[in-house]
């Protein structure tokens, strides 16, 4: 009997909802389901709304009763935002929020470095914006349950997983004891400790690196900016690098490395949490500034991704298909840009739109993402916590340098989480004119948002199926192409005609955005009537012409929709 | 090495040595090493290129 505690979790700032478990005795006979996403974090709920989003059906099981306990993730990147507008929630996390662009490096009580992250004015939201995870999860939580589709199921915690011919049996452990449920395909999104992986005996590839950090959240009324702060080697805690952040409500997040050998027990017991706090505080300036402990944790950095997300009928998808480093902000925002992909890969292999090749792709694209990532994350944990001797030494010799010498200053910029491009996806169109271009985003690139107005983005018209941006001042799309649309459509294949510089609305257009300025053109690359991007559900995009034909069109729904 | 011609002179070479070797004791046995590293970054910077000082690396990585 799974027994979950119906005892709301403690917190300065955020009131836990316990909410009622489903119980398999309140409901009918469970026929065999489409998709079942085990695992209600960030990755699993936008599967669930993603998949929603293209017309399948989910089941959404969490082991909790609550979201989860302290904020954990806090950053989220632009690329998130963006896919979080797209399920919806991006409004309630901009109000909530606090956007930044700045981080400084300290060093012997000198700022050695301050990163500036862009913020063209094209985009609409900030290149980070700080949020407690337990308001993100609300708000996709929310979302899901005003989402017909999805039946979200509290206090359901799988614990067997048997693949079978063509779908998978679980158990499912609640309150009242287990139930089986039959899904046609599972989602593995249970997150870092993932028991599905471990149930399946599968092995990740990459490193674990030594040394722990602790993660405190705190209460305190600090008179800093929203911007990242980063201590290497204070006198308090010598060799090793503390970081904090701003959060809202008045929190700050208060991350310090352990000195080498000292166990995570240890490491969180109250006196030892406080000297080290109040140490931090006395280095800042701040000494005897009063706060309050909200919660804390203990992580290690690692680096291992599964080297295949897909194992039969079960796909693993965010931390459970991959454990990656805090430095960079990578995890929460991999994991949506995991889901995003893996929402329409698998909506459209259900519908039969492509065949399971689709699945592969997403497989392919999605592990590249990550080795990327494990390669740059490597690079950041390296600096942020060396291993002893070279790197170590390394670190050191930089950080002396970097007192008076600019050139080694860049290194303290550990690279953050961004959008991976797809630029080798077989989703991408061969006969295009994606190398003519000379500039707007590339095959497999995130597209460029371009502000239209005020309070008005081209990212807000995208979405849901494949986008066509369509570049003519003329009153009509083509006919031959409208045929080809037609075409695709009939197929069940969902595409959106954007029509892009004409003041009329065009005829054979779904929306048509005037760009009398011409900027949107610009940002595109695109010299003259007739040129056009497709857009991949992901936004991706898949193919760009300067000139289409229907011919061309027709060939890259082909490539992109393999069968 | 290979090249005589864009060797250091034998007297600026003289005062590399020497210079080094002091300035190795006033650093001391415990930082000598985060000295000597701080110096090939500063060296590497001047050369401009991860090449030639990969070449180095090797070089001075042999007969150890």
């Amino acid at each position: 009997m799974h027994t979950p505690t119906t005892q709301a979790r403690p917190s300065i700032y955020y009131t836990y909802e316990v909410f009622k478990p489903w119980l398999a005795s309140a409901h009918p006979p469970q026929k065999r389901q489409q998709v079942v996403v085990v695992g209600a974090g960030p990755a699993g709920m936008v599967t669930a709304l993603e998949l929603a989003r293209h017309g399948v059906a989910s089941v959404v099981l969490s082991a909790e009763l609550q979201f989860s306990q302290g904020s954990r993730a806090i950053c989220f990147t632009r690329r998130s935002m963006e896919i979080l507008q797209q399920v919806g929630v991006a409004d309630r996390m901009t109000k909530g929020g606090l956007p930044w662009r700045f981080g400084n490096s300290f060093y012997r009580g000198q700022r050695v470095f301050r990163m500036e992250a862009p913020h063209d004015p094209d985009d609409r939201f900030f290149p980070i914006i700080n949020v407690q995870q337990q308001y993100m999860e609300e708000y996709l939580h929310d979302a899901c349950r005003a989402n017909p589709l999805i039946d979200f199921r509290w206090g359901n915690k799988v614990t067997q997983v048997q693949q079978k011919n063509g779908y998978v049996e679980l158990e499912v452990d609640t309150p009242e004891g287990p139930y089986t449920l039959e899904s046609q395909w599972v989602v593995a999104a249970d997150g870092g400790r993932s028991g599905i992986r471990t149930a399946m005996n599968l092995d990740m590839e990459g490193a674990s690196y030594e040394g722990f950090f602790v993660i405190a959240d705190i209460k305190i009324d600090l008179p800093f900016p929203t911007e990242r702060r980063a201590y290497f080697d204070p006198n308090w805690n010598p060799g090793n690098t503390i970081l904090m952040h701003r959060e809202p409500n008045g929190i700050w997040r208060v991350d310090y490395q352990l000195p080498k050998g000292e166990t995570p027990e240890d490491a969180l017991k109250p006196e030892s949490l406080k000297a080290r706090i109040d140490a931090q505080l006395a280095m800042i300036g701040h000494a005897g500034l009063p706060w309050e402990m909200d919660w804390s944790s203990v992580y290690s950095a690692r680096t291992l991704t599964l080297p295949d997300f897909v194992h039969g009928n079960v796909i693993f998808t965010g931390d459970a298909a991959h454990l990656l480093p805090i430095f960079g902000v990578r995890g929460a925002n991999t994991a949506f840009q995991d889901a995003q992909s893996l929402g329409w890969h698998l909506a459209f292999v259900i519908k039969g739109l492509a065949s399971e090749q689709l699945l592969a792709n997403h497989s392919a694209e999605r592990v590249g993402a990550a080795r990327e990532i494990i390669d740059e994350a490597g690079k950041s944990t390296r600096f942020m916590a060396p291993p002893a001797g070279g790197f170590e030494l390394l670190r050191n010799a930089v950080l002396s340098l970097s007192l008076t010498q600019d050139f080694v200053r860049p290194l303290y910029h550990w690279r953050t989480s961004r959008p991976h491009e797809y630029t080798h996806s077989q989703l991408n169109s061969l006969g295009d004119d994606n190398a003519l271009f000379k500039t707007g985003p590339a095959h497999g690139a995130p597209p460029q948002n371009v502000r239209l107005g005020a309070n008005d983005f081209l990212l807000d018209h995208l979405g849901g199926g494949f986008d066509l941006l369509y570049f003519t001042d003329e009153s009509t799309i083509p006919e031959t192409l409208q045929h080809t649309l037609t075409a695709v459509r009939a197929k069940g294949v969902p595409v959106k005609v954007i029509a892009v510089g004409s003041p009329q609305a065009v005829t054979g257009a779904d929306i048509t955005l005037a760009d009398a300025n011409g900027h949107l053109r610009e940002r595109y690359g695109v010299p003259a009537n007739g040129g056009a991007y497709l857009l991949r559900p992901d936004q991706h995009i898949c193919a760009r012409w300067l000139t289409l034909d229907a011919t061309r069109l027709q060939a890259a729904f082909h490539t992109a929709l393999p069968q | 090495m290979t090249h005589p011609t864009h060797s250091i002179s034998i007297p600026d070479l003289e005062v590399v040595y020497d210079r080094l070797a002091t300035a190795i004791d006033e650093a001391g046995p415990e930082k000598a090493s985060l000295f000597l590293v701080k110096l090939a970054l500063l060296n590497a910077n001047a050369l401009r290129s991860a090449d030639v000082f990969q070449t180095h690396v090797e070089a001075a990585l042999r007969d150890l």
